[in-house]
């Protein structure tokens, strides 16, 4: 079966970001195949290459990072979400002039097409979080 | 042309809420959007909404425009609206009100359901 993910919730504040991570591991590990995993609202925070968890702690971004390229999987983060909460890569980051770029490269910025898109591919949808 | 239903569940001061709006109208270029509002969603309805001075856009003015986007079907909870008391005349754009079995039936009806 073809699944889409969406991830709502940022890590660490929610569940979400873990449940989605650990569901998108279960799913794989069965055989199926991610078309995406499209991170919407708090949930871009995900993406951010510059988290520092405490050693005895999950690193859930660092697992989301891990999973995306064992698999090579579509991650992409919402832009609108994305440039809000002041999460940019290179490019965006040069664009607005900011002095930092933290979106971990293993995740793409895109637009919200790649959420509707990714819902009409799937042949499930799962949403995480709200 | 596939069938897509937005259910809006979050508050309007929510960010959530904003940015399932704009879900919406993306998804309105795609496949043909339907829009359900239940629970705090409901809120998001009024028409009197001034959230500038607490920091908040007031993205709702933007539901006059549904109609343009081709988003023809706004539905709500008959029951929940009664729960909370709020008057329909009080919203800013028509919407059709379902008994709860009628939301049961739209929800299966769609080929993705998209809640924010």
């Amino acid at each position: 079966m073809k699944f889409a993910i969406v991830v709502y919730g940022a890590p660490y504040s929610d569940q979400a970001s873990r449940s989605g991570y650990l569901f998108t591991r279960a799913v794989l590990e069965q055989g199926h195949d991610v078309y995406r995993v499209f991170f919407y609202h708090d949930g871009v925070y995900t993406a951010n290459a510059l988290a520092v968890p405490p050693q005895d702690e999950a690193d859930i971004q660092l697992d989301w990072a891990t999973l995306g390229k064992d698999h090579d999987l579509d991650m992409v983060v919402c832009i609108a979400s994305a440039l809000r909460r002041g999460m940019l890569d290179k490019a965006e980051a040069n664009r607005y002039e900011k002095h930092a770029a933290n979106i971990n490269p293993q995740f793409t910025i895109s637009g919200l097409g790649q959420l509707i898109d990714a819902s009409l591919q799937a042949d499930k949808i799962v949403t995480f979080g709200v | 042309m596939s069938q897509v239903l937005f259910v809006m569940s979050r508050s309007p001061g929510t960010i959530n809420a904003q940015e399932g709006f704009d879900a919406l109208l993306m998804g309105s270029a795609f496949a043909q959007c339907s829009v359900l509002f239940l629970g705090d969603g409901l809120y998001q309805l009024l028409k009197e909404q001034n959230p500038e001075p607490i920091g908040s856009k007031n993205y709702t003015k933007g539901f006059s425009a549904l109609t343009d986007y081709g988003v023809t079907g706004v539905y709500c909870s008959e029951s929940q609206l009664r729960e909370i008391g709020i008057d329909s005349r009080e919203f800013s754009i028509d919407v059709q009100q379902l008994a709860d079995a009628d939301i049961n039936r739209l929800l299966t009806e769609h080929d993705t359901v998209l809640s924010f």
